[in-house]
């Protein structure tokens, strides 16, 4: 039981501003105005069926997009020598002192018509429209949960030992069976994490579809967002229903994890 | 060693930082709470009057300030929380709906002499007819920003938002009750109350814009247009002033057939325990000298005779957008407090449309 006892505090935390804030969730949207039991604010939220599956994919290819450009990053980093290493990290961490609305608002400045992107494309001959679209909120997602991808692949990648590596040069294994056979397996958990990282807060960001998206790209967390200004049960349906989304890609990619360790 | 000293850095900045919070303003006179909307309060900057600051070294009553977004914000803060504020300042629609539901003070117009100084328009209002409750804060209309490099003629109806040659280019209201009511005036509804059957056709107008819009958008408006990104779209009229000045190829049209007058309205809320000092911060607000530097900051018209006759420019009294005349403001509408159900189906039709 001594053990337990530095953990209250964290415990309080969690009770307080986890717990009893998804209890209230749940209860208003089981319940109508009045206090009544009612499912209408389920039946109301499956309204939004279409703006559900449109930000999980959103999500997803942003998770994708990250994992794709994160795994060769980092283990680039950890063949970096000691100091460049923290130097990259720092580089990758100092835009997220920044707020992250700056931030986006940065892209927009960026992307907008006329701004520096269209006219260095418009000397090249290429002209187009950057912003007001879907990959323009890919981008800005992309953008924003990078580094939740970079660090968690880094963090694992760097404390595997390279005497493995070398043993299995010794064994001769080439490149590819080396990447296939050790590196993969080992940086598993950072891939986990890193998805997870990505993955659960891009599903339910609002703000940057509205920053970088024209008017069909709105994603779930700005509905919960405008709904909650009037009708709290129907917000708080959609909410859960994410939530339990979220928690069954949560449950799978964990089962993902567990098997590739045990292979 | 190092992290030790920077541990007890740290804890020395933060308990500062907190003691200052707490015990830096400790007046005899009491102090008052002030909850108004963001960026509503010529606050020093471009050389205009630090209002508040004024007030507190007047009157030595230390003012706790803090703002809210929506107007729905705000009633949630007084019904669900238990907070105490001294001077809110809602819209028209909502200061119906407080007084309804029995949720703000009666006023002791004598504490507020300058009171005297409000337009008569601005007197009598239509969610306080006896002048009870209320001493109006600001107003303006809405009208429509357009780019005249992209526009060829100046627009003379809210239809030129659903003009197809600006397809891609339009900007529209990103806030159901503002974007409903310029549907519904070219549905010819009356705006100011609504039916769920007048929503509905103002929703359908609405769906028929969609594909037109390049965005909807609130505070956005400002960036898109300064920067020549859009071409059209609605706003408040003090902030297209603002944007006229910073962008020389932007113009405003009011739209012929009238448009919505808003007002805001100071108030005291029951939760208030500083009634006095409220009035006086009230009083304090519409002293004709203050006015016009809180006027000079916000450039949403101010309701001070006193402050239009004597501390106004010319040209910025003839500004038909900031003070419309007589004849056009009769012409346009005011919101009154809907039901909650319908407001709530209006709000729930607008994100259907966004969502499609």
């Amino acid at each position: 039981m001594k053990s337990r006892k530095p953990s209250i505090p964290y415990i309080i935390w969690m009770v307080i501003f986890t717990m009893i804030p998804i209890v209230m969730i749940g209860y208003t949207a089981f319940t109508d105005k009045n206090g009544n039991f009612s499912l209408v604010s389920f039946s109301k939220a499956f309204q939004y069926t279409d703006v559900f599956l449109k930000s999980l994919w959103i999500a997803l290819l942003s998770t994708a997009i990250c994992l794709f450009i994160s795994y060769p990053f980092a283990y680039m980093i950890t063949r970096m020598k000691a100091s460049s290493q923290n130097t990259v990290i720092m580089l990758m961490m100092i835009p997220m002192w920044m707020n992250f609305l700056l931030r986006i608002y940065a892209w927009v400045t960026l992307l907008q018509n006329n701004g520096p992107i269209d006219m260095a494309l418009s000397l090249l001959g290429i002209n187009g429209t950057y912003i007001g679209n879907f990959s323009a909120v890919v981008l800005g997602m992309v953008y924003e949960y990078l580094p939740f991808m970079v660090l968690p692949i880094y963090t694992v990648m760097s404390k595997i030992d390279p005497g493995l590596i070398e043993a299995a040069q010794d064994l001769g294994s080439n490149n590819y069976s080396i990447f296939k056979n050790v590196l993969l397996p080992l940086s598993v958990p950072g891939i986990i994490s890193g998805i997870t990282m990505v993955f659960v807060p891009s599903a339910s960001t609002f703000l940057v579809a509205q920053y970088l998206g024209g008017p069909n790209d709105i994603m779930i967390g700005d509905i919960i967002d405008k709904i909650f200004w009037t009708d709290q049960n129907t917000g708080s349906a959609i909410s859960l229903i994410l939530m339990i989304l979220i928690f069954i890609f949560l449950i799978i990619m964990n089962l993902f994890g567990d098997e590739e360790a045990i292979a | 060693m190092k992290k030790l000293i920077s541990i007890i850095l740290i804890a020395i900045i933060s308990a500062s930082i907190t003691a200052c919070l707490s015990g830096c303003g400790n007046s005899t006179e009491g102090e008052v709470n002030v909850y108004n909307w963001g960026e509503y309060i010529a606050n020093g900057e471009d050389g205009i009057m630090d209002v508040i600051d004024e007030f507190e070294k007047q009157t030595n009553i230390k003012v706790n300030y803090t703002t809210y977004e929506t107007n729905e914000e705000l009633y949630n803060m007084l019904k669900n929380s238990n907070v105490s504020y001294d001077v809110i300042i809602p819209s028209e629609y909502m200061i119906s709906k407080l007084i309804n539901e029995n949720m703000l003070l009666e006023l002791d117009y004598d504490n507020i002499p300058n009171y005297k100084y409000i337009m008569e328009r601005f007197k009598k209002l239509d969610c306080d007819p006896e002048s009870r409750y209320t001493v109006c804060y600001s107003w303006g209309v809405t009208a429509m920003v357009y780019d005249k490099t992209k526009v060829k003629s100046k627009p003379t109806s809210w239809d030129a938002l659903w003009n197809k040659d600006l397809s891609g280019q339009i900007l529209m209201f990103n806030n159901s009750r503002d974007a409903m009511a310029i549907s519904m005036q070219l549905c010819n509804i009356n705006p100011s109350n609504c039916t769920k059957d007048d929503i509905d056709k103002a929703a359908a107008k609405l769906s028929e814009q969609k594909p037109l819009l390049k965005k909807y958008v609130m505070d956005q408006v400002f960036t898109e247009m300064e920067n020549s990104q859009a071409a059209i779209a609605p706003y408040y009229a003090g902030d297209i002033v603002t944007m006229m000045e910073n962008n020389k190829n932007l113009d405003f049209a009011m739209p012929e057939d009238g448009a919505n007058l808003f007002y805001d309205a100071m108030c005291i809320p029951k939760c208030s325990k500083n009634k006095e000092n409220a009035e006086k911060f009230i009083n304090f607000m519409q002293d004709p000298k203050i006015a016009a530097e809180n006027f000079k900051y916000l450039y949403y018209a101010t309701p001070n005779s006193e402050t239009y006759d004597k501390y106004l420019d010319e040209d910025i009294k003839n500004n038909e957008l900031i003070f419309p005349s007589d004849e056009y403001l009769d012409k346009c509408y005011v919101f009154t407090n809907v039901p909650d159900d319908v407001y709530s189906y209006m709000q729930e039709q607008f994100v259907k449309i966004q969502a499609d």
